[in-house]
């Protein structure tokens, strides 16, 4: 199978690769994906708690190149954005982004739910971290 | 001497194979001058063309041990596989319409099993091997019903290239009246094959995987002690004795005879170098990359096969980074079937293996040259994605990935 060369791009130069500190309270961890079925995503977002704009994103992924590049274009995309703005990011933005081939949109879709899963893992250490300092006062 | 890489360094011999120039050369004639159709009985350009074939069924006969009239020339080992298989099925169904075969088989067998059970022609037991790819001898004749018709186990596997005791398996079918049939494929030209001394009464093999052309194989039909008859997939004008009608490929056949017999006559020499190579590339990997496995028996194999799976690389990925060398992976990914190998699949390899899985298969253009950048590149490619892997993260933070709920798709 030819892949495009933005594919290509990503996957021999992929952006940010890396990890975030899982246990701090302004980052959002997302791992979604199966080794069974050929896929795992890990996306992490390093969010500014005070503004709620997304200031780092790392991923790791273990997956087939597109995979690959649909994490690391997700991670460029998530920059800058607030979480509300990443929350809207769909999986299609990404296939039209890379020109995925049809047997490659799960790459996005498993993407576009990495993203989901690291806001949701942020909103809730936001909420138990309200939680306790409620507790606290 | 300098590695060409215009393109990538060529190790999927098990995919197919370059044509050896002294096998062209032998064709060439048999497409231009000596064009004849080797049934035309009455001029000289119909002898000339018989005379070639029945060359080229000598020089098939000899290596596999068989009688010449035994050898019928086929399209290839796709159509070999389907007549043997519904051949058996339609000329015994008298006997019983049961037949036994491997889950690590060829989809050609494979499929042509389940067709025959789709259309009611046959019951089919579908025997699991053990762990290292060899099918169990006391199951397999435990299998054996006073239905069982023909027992279809290949030679040597395509996929992680373990051969089978195809003696002993054999000598059961011999002991139970059943007829023998093995995919020999990937066996012809790289291992001794002698269809008496094994008890073979039905082979397949392909010319394009011995450094032949594509589009022409053998099927081998034992003629007596016992004498197996098949009946015809294709019918027509009655040539290859009834077996096989249409009009012979004579160069093709030219150029599988040419091919087989430089196999045979190279094959002693050829496996020792085809070993050294391989055990090289198989030390090389292992020693700079943890967690790698070897998929298969090591000892029963072709000298020519290595398949190993690197943990927390997934294969498709992993043949991206190592775009300068032409393999192949069992992952799902590289299939239209979005499954990881059956063949791997059989063996018990878990997916997450299987997808992780490689195979490279030389031959007798490898050079060591070669072996030794396909060593340098995969360690690289696999460090590389390793270090953006999660999995290989958390298995380094220590955490068990079985004990994981993943979420499937």
């Amino acid at each position: 199978m030819a892949y495009s060369d933005k594919v290509l791009d990503h996957y021999n130069n992929p952006r940010n690769v890396g990890s975030l500190d899982k246990n701090d309270f302004g980052v959002g961890t997302g791992v979604v994906g199966a080794p069974e079925c050929g896929d795992v995503m890990k996306l992490q977002i390093k969010v500014n708690e005070q503004t709620g704009v997304i200031e780092d994103a790392k991923f790791k992924t273990f997956g087939c190149g597109s995979a690959i590049a649909s994490s690391s274009l997700a991670t460029e995309m998530l920059k800058g954005k607030t979480i509300d703005q990443a929350h809207e990011i769909k999986n299609t933005t990404l296939v039209s982004e890379l020109n995925l081939p049809p047997v490659k949109i799960h790459c996005s879709v498993l993407a576009e739910d990495a993203i989901k899963a690291a806001i949701d893992d942020f909103r809730s250490k936001q909420q138990s971290k309200r939680d306790e300092a409620k507790k606290a006062s | 001497m300098a590695l060409d890489l215009t393109r990538p360094i060529y190790l999927d011999y098990q995919a197919t194979t370059p044509m050896d120039v002294r096998v062209l050369e032998e064709m060439m004639p048999y497409m231009t001058t000596q064009f004849g159709n080797a049934a035309s009985r009455n001029h000289a350009y119909g002898w000339a063309a018989e005379e070639a074939v029945e060359k080229a069924r000598e020089q098939v006969a000899k290596v596999i041990g068989a009688d010449p009239k035994e050898v019928v020339f086929t399209s290839g080992a796709t159509e070999s596989d389907n007549i043997a298989l519904k051949g058996a099925a339609h000329m015994y169904k008298d006997k019983g319409d049961h037949i036994i075969t491997l889950l690590s088989e060829h989809k050609a067998v494979l499929d042509t099993c389940h067709r025959l059970e789709r259309d009611d022609q046959a019951k089919v037991t579908y025997l699991t091997p053990k762990s290292d790819g060899i099918v169990d001898l006391e199951e397999l004749e435990n299998a054996i019903t006073d239905k069982t018709i023909m027992i279809a186990i290949m030679m040597a596997n395509n996929e992680i290239g373990v051969i089978q005791p195809v003696k002993q398996i054999g000598e059961i079918c011999r002991k139970h009246n059943v007829v023998f049939f093995t995919d020999a494929v990937q066996a012809v030209g790289k291992v001794p094959v002698d269809v008496n001394e094994m008890n073979i009464d039905v082979l397949a093999l392909s010319a394009h995987k011995i450094y032949g052309p594509k589009g022409v194989g053998a099927l081998y039909v034992r003629r007596k002690k016992p004498r197996v008859k098949l009946s015809p997939v294709i019918d027509g004008g009655g040539h290859e004795r009834g077996m096989r009608s249409g009009t012979l490929n004579v160069p093709g056949i030219v150029g599988l005879g040419k091919a087989i017999e430089l196999c045979a006559e190279e094959m002693e020499e050829e496996s020792k170098r085809l070993t050294y190579l391989r055990d090289k590339l198989k030390d090389g990997i292992m020693s700079q990359l943890d967690e790698v496995y070897i998929n298969g028996s090591y000892d029963h194999r072709l000298p020519n096969n290595l398949n190993i799976s690197f943990a927390y690389v997934e294969g498709e990925g992993l043949l991206m980074g190592m775009k300068d060398l032409a393999v192949s992976s069992g992952s799902a990914c590289t299939s239209a079937s979005l499954e990881p190998s059956h063949v791997l699949k059989s063996l018990g390899v878990g997916e997450e293996l299987a997808h992780s899985s490689i195979r490279y298969s030389m031959g007798r253009f490898t050079t060591e040259e070669e072996i030794d950048f396909a060593i340098e590149l995969t360690v690289k490619a696999v460090n590389r994605l390793r270090e953006m892997s999660p999995l290989y993260e958390m298995a380094k933070e220590g955490i068990d990935l079985k004990s994981i709920q993943w979420e499937h798709h």
